[in-house]
């Protein structure tokens, strides 16, 4: 067991910053708290890189021909991280940003697709979330597909899904199946197991999730959060304990 | 010589009942103080396309009844949860929904700006969004081989209705970052905005500020509304008022609810 206290917002930011990897430029989308987080948390620990653009942000996004700009920048390869969630996923990594039931007459309407139908297919590496790690939201089969996990071979896709996280674990995505990659701490396989409504594939020993460092919290906290109050106040409130500074006009 | 609205209520004349209207993304500047005013004026049957999504201003619209076409990418209070009455209309089938993904709207639109039919775009083969917008073609890229790509008809909205810092007395319209809102005036026939202020003299004539404006020759109308993106925010001058936000996702949760909240702060014709 760690010593130091962390919350699951704190170890989820961690894990993501690590999938990230070295790239040029990390893109984040709207309610996307916890990626913005880690794309941050990403781009001080490599002073100043990657790219980072925070859609709904007007510190933290360098473009200057409007909303278009980001897709653009996609379709031309330009973009190398993107993250995705969905009210639910399945085990083949489609997402549905939709509804629920029927189409026409749905128990449960999302808010919409955004950008997935497009990013999903353009951006590299594509990294799914979802903090509510449960058959309700991992799903054997998605209602709608707002983006598929997988293309026919003829289908221009130079990019789509390379994990998911949830509030449980670390999955890992090839070959059209998720992975079991790690375990957070305080959770078992067996939990996985139960509240996971797809199959995926587990190897016979599967670690712990690392837990974030004093370091990685400290830079989190003091650094990071304060540039988070930006675009996810409420947020940045409940989990770092930071508010907004008020605007310079 | 273009004529300074008198009111907010004499800017959106032209948008009338059936109207194509198109409106920004909530963090572009969103005019709210004109769609309270909409919404008093009792427009219907909209045709409302978010671009690429909307948060407040589309759940308004559809709480007071106002829309009957819903065009976008997504709508949601963000951190404050689910727009509750675009939700329920969807559920209980009261607009029409035309479900899409933003970089199409994007594309849809430029495809106007060009004055050409159509724009193709990428992604969206295998996604069932298609499956519910017989208005979108898959075809063979005539330019590839074996390779299916999505051609979307241009949008071309009847009024593009736009907040923004400021405009002068030539109509010219000073939108900064916020491209989009040109975009939408490229694409719209007409271009309806409000703005926190005038500026004294011609926003062209100063460089550093003519590559932010949107040109006089696109804009029907001005009119002044101050803080008028309220309780939205307006980039670089003011945030959203959260507490208001989390009242209306409180208030709006209910019909009953959402009733109340069209009386204490739309039909009541408040100061804010």
């Amino acid at each position: 067991m760690t010593k130091h206290r962390f919350r699951d917002e704190e170890l989820l930011a961690d894990v993501i910053a690590g999938l990230i990897g070295n790239v040029r430029h990390v893109a984040v989308g709207n309610a996307s708290p916890i990626p913005a987080t880690a794309a941050l948390l990403a781009r001080e620990r490599g002073r100043g890189r990657p790219y980072v653009s925070l859609l709904q942000s007007r510190k933290h996004n360098f473009f200057t021909d409007g909303a278009r700009e980001l897709f653009d920048c996609a379709g031309q390869g330009r973009v190398d991280v993107f993250f995705l969630s969905g009210g639910q996923i399945d085990g083949y990594g489609n997402v549905n940003l939709v509804s629920t039931g029927n189409y026409q007459n749905p128990t449960v309407r999302f808010p919409g697709s955004f950008g997935s139908a497009y990013l999903y297919y353009v951006v590299p590496k594509v990294i799914l979330f979802r903090t509510e790690h449960s058959r309700r939201t991992l799903v054997p089969k998605v209602d709608f597909i707002s983006a598929p996990g997988s293309s026919k071979a003829n289908v221009y896709r130079p990019g789509g899904p390379i994990a998911l996280v949830t509030n449980r674990c670390l999955f890992s995505f090839s070959n059209e199946r998720f992975t079991l990659a790690s375990v957070h701490p305080g959770h078992t396989i067996e939990e996985i197991v139960e509240n996971t409504g797809f199959n995926f594939e587990r190897p016979a020993t599967v670690p712990e999730t690392p837990p974030p460092t004093p370091e990685t919290l400290k830079l989190m906290r003091e650094v990071v959060a304060p540039q988070l109050a930006e675009v996810y106040p409420q947020f940045a409130a409940q989990v770092f304990g930071v508010t907004q500074a008020a605007f310079a006009h | 010589m273009f004529q300074q609205a008198k009111s907010i209520d004499d800017a959106i004349a032209s948008i009338g009942d059936g109207c194509m209207l198109v409106v920004p993304r909530e963090v572009s500047g969103v005019p709210m103080a004109a769609t309270r005013a909409l919404i008093r004026r009792g427009v219907k049957r909209l045709h409302l396309v978010a671009l690429p999504t909307s948060s407040m201003q589309a759940d308004l619209l559809i709480g007071a009844g106002c829309v009957e076409t819903l065009e976008t990418s997504a709508v949601s209070l963000g951190e404050f949860g689910p727009a509750p009455r675009f939700t329920a209309a969807t559920r209980s089938g009261t607009i029409k929904l035309k479900d899409a993904t933003c970089p199409a709207l994007h594309a849809a639109l430029q495809a106007s700006e060009k004055g050409v039919p159509f724009m193709p775009l990428r992604g969206l083969v295998g996604s069932d969004l298609l499956k519910y917008r017989d208005d979108w073609k898959v075809i063979d890229s005539p330019f590839g081989d074996n390779d299916p790509i999505v051609l979307l008809p241009a949008i071309r909205p009847d009024v593009a209705l736009i907040h923004a810092q400021m405009a002068d007395r030539f109509g010219n319209v000073w939108i900064g970052r916020q491209r989009e809102l040109a975009t939408m005036a490229h694409a719209a026939q007409k271009t309806v905005a409000t703005v926190e202020k005038i500026h004294d003299g011609n926003l062209l004539d100063d460089p550093m500020l003519a590559a932010g404006t949107l040109p006089g020759f696109y804009v029907e109308a001005v009119a002044v509304a101050e803080r008028g993106a309220w309780p939205l925010g307006l980039p670089d001058f003011y945030a959203a008022d959260a507490g208001h936000l989390a009242e209306y996702a409180r208030m709006a949760a209910t019909e009953t609810g959402f009733a109340e909240y069209l009386n204490k702060y739309v039909y009541e014709k408040r100061a804010a």
